[in-house]
């Protein structure tokens, strides 16, 4: 619908401009120009920091945890010590040890789910604007379908219904995020194909997969590359979300939210805070470095911005 | 104006439509069936067999969808499968306090990120700027129901200021005062998401404007900073602004599921859950509709604000139609 309203006003821009034509440049030159200017945003340098970390620890978890994330030790519930870091939770298990495998778990939602519903969404998009007519009429109006149902309630409807679990939680918000995708890349493919060399490969009689997919698809890649970015970081606050109210990741399986659910208890919340607060601290961490790196990348991939 | 309304409407209709349809689809999928979610389950056997037949239960799907629709729209939305009561009814008693919640977040989270961002746009690259800006970070970034429990941890446990959930008091008073002290840490949970969302929004719209001719020419005649950012820019910046309200009503709803859930708000949010957990799959349904309802209406409204506040579009509608 908004889109629709933007062309009415005249001002047919995508949410995130991207100028197709503009970026001529050597590519040595322009690699340079984009770190030159992603730099200049500290607090991404930093995020790329946290998430590279976070992710050595979640690839490397089976050598760095010091107890098995799943088996019981002769402690429970007992506060942070030289023996458990971070203490241990009310069936004895280490809670460092289901911090670090918990970051597997959440760093793969966020980047199977953005995958999934970028793939859908980018097809989608670029069918819907090139062909436009009934076709781009039909994909729209399933795009405003599916983003008129609040998108918490109906990823928890759903997953009532197909059952929680790992799998199924990635599946859900892959093939429920793609609208916002589809309505971006159709925004950019309405500018792209009334370039000159979009046109040119029509009067050369490339075929159309050849043209969407070789000439348009690339020059619509950064946008999609930004929302991606702050996709993965939406993706893990719906999991984290979603396995807090019990509907998501299901235990003993470690999740940021499902840890964090076991503060609903009130002995919990009052007095075991190293239960709770690490693994939302994990979650903040994480979310904000991710959004960091995103905003350094629409800056860095802005061609309007000469800086 | 009247063109644009009529056609906003006769896109809505469509989209009303599909999502009864993606409705229909999830009742299928889940247990039970959706025609037999209608009838009320207290009727003896041999009435609810004859309910049954007559609404179609053995009939193919398309028929069973008409069925179910034109119940619908007679306002039948069905029993629920744990009370036994009519989710038509449950929602429209549950629905005052989720709205209230909604709408003051709503409110007091744009009231905060206007202002906010508009200074923010104005001082680019002040303290005030990187304040506001990692502030609207943290906003969206901070998961709710962990703020949720922090807040109750620090004012509901620690200092013992603030209730921890509920609407009133358990034989409180009911009052204003009693609601209202009740309401403070849910809208504060959800104020925070919306501020946070909109501050960024809010202040790339106005560094937008900021740049335009026509501002160069109003400082150019001389016009003071202030009725520059006052008058000039900030009307201009401000019309994006109302899509926002249309875009933040789902989130709104979905934060409303996560929050009412912790601070056992009894409104449509909490009702979501409870129905979730009991696998109570005709009033799951029922909300879902009535959610995306809202939403629709909601996203239709906003569209004839941004038409009545932007008069390029009306303009463009009375020249199309004169064409």
């Amino acid at each position: 619908m908004n889109l629709d309203k933007n062309s009415n006003a005249g001002q047919d821009e995508p949410l995130i401009e991207w100028d197709a034509g503009s970026s001529l440049e050597g590519e040595t030159s322009s690699s340079k120009l984009f770190i030159r200017r992603f730099k200049k945003h500290k607090l991404a340098v930093i995020g790329i920091f946290v998430i590279s970390i976070l992710a050595l620890c979640a690839l490397f978890a089976p050598w760095l945890v010091p107890y098995n994330p799943n088996t019981i030790t002769d402690s429970f519930s007992s506060a942070p010590s030289s023996q458990h870091l971070l203490g241990t939770d009310q069936i004895g298990r280490d809670q460092l040890s289901r911090l670090i495998y918990a970051a597997r778990i959440s760093l793969s939602v966020g980047i199977g789910a953005i995958l999934i519903s970028a793939v859908i969404g980018t097809i989608l998009g670029l069918v819907s604007g090139y062909y436009g007519g009934w076709i781009d009429s039909i994909i729209m109006r399933v795009t405003d379908v599916f983003m008129s149902f609040p998108y918490i309630m109906l990823i928890l409807v759903v997953a009532s219904i197909v059952g929680p679990g790992l799998t199924n939680i990635i599946l859900i918000l892959g093939f429920l995020g793609w609208p916002s995708v589809a309505r971006l890349v159709r925004g950019n493919v309405l500018s792209i194909k009334e370039t000159d060399y979009v046109k040119a490969s029509v009067v050369l009689g490339f075929r159309t997969p050849r043209i969407l997919f070789m000439h348009i698809l690339p020059n619509t890649i950064a946008p999609i590359l930004i929302y991606a970015t702050s996709g993965v970081a939406g993706a893990i606050l719906d999991e984290a979300a979603l396995s807090f109210l019990g509907l998501g990741v299901q235990p003993p399986t470690p999740s940021w939210g499902n840890m964090l659910a076991s503060a609903q208890s009130l002995t919990v919340l009052t007095s075991q805070p190293w239960l709770w607060v690490p693994p939302g601290v994990m979650i903040i961490l994480c979310v904000l470095s991710i959004n960091f790196i995103g905003d350094a990348l629409r800056d860095a991939l802005d061609p309007k911005n000469k800086k | 104006m009247f063109n644009y309304v009529m056609r906003r409407i006769l896109i809505a209709l469509p989209v009303l439509f599909g999502v009864t349809i993606i409705n229909f689809i999830i009742m299928r999928m889940a247990p039970g069936n959706p025609v037999d979610m209608l009838v009320n389950p207290k009727l003896p056997a041999a009435a609810l067999e004859a309910k049954k037949i007559e609404l179609g239960l053995n009939a193919p799907a398309y028929e069973q969808y008409w069925n179910w629709l034109t119940n619908v729209f007679q306002g039948n939305l069905g029993y629920s499968m744990i009370t036994y009561q009519s989710v038509g009814k449950m929602i429209g008693e549950h629905m005052g306090p989720t709205l209230l919640l909604m709408g003051i977040s709503l409110i007091l989270g744009i009231l905060i990120a206007i202002p906010l961002g508009v200074l923010s746009a104005t001082k680019q690259y002040s303290k005030l700027d990187y304040f506001a800006v990692t502030g609207s970070f943290l906003g969206i970034s901070i998961p709710n129901f962990f703020l949720a429990l922090g807040l109750i941890y620090v004012f509901s446990l620690h200092y013992k200021i603030l209730p921890s959930g509920g609407m009133t008091e358990l034989g409180g008073s009911g009052g204003f005062m009693d609601v209202l002290v009740h309401l403070i840490l849910p809208v504060i949970v959800l104020t925070a998401n919306v501020a946070g969302r909109n501050i960024r929004y809010v202040r790339s719209s106005m560094l937008e404007i900021m740049g335009q001719d026509y501002l160069r020419t109003a400082r150019a005649k001389g016009l003071r900073e202030f009725l520059v950012v006052n008058k000039h820019a900030m009307r201009n910046a401000l019309i994006p602004i109302v899509t926002v309200l249309g875009m933040e009503i789902p989130i709104l709803f979905g934060g409303a599921v996560v929050i009412e859930q912790i601070f056992s708000w009894p409104g449509i949010g909490q009702m979501t859950m409870s129905a979730i957990l009991s696998r109570d799959y005709s009033m799951i349904m029922g909300l879902n509709l009535v959610a995306a309802c809202i939403v629709i209406a909601a996203n239709l409204i906003t569209d004839i604000a941004y038409a009545l506040v932007d008069p390029r579009i009306k303009n463009s509608y009375q020249g199309a139609a004169a064409k």
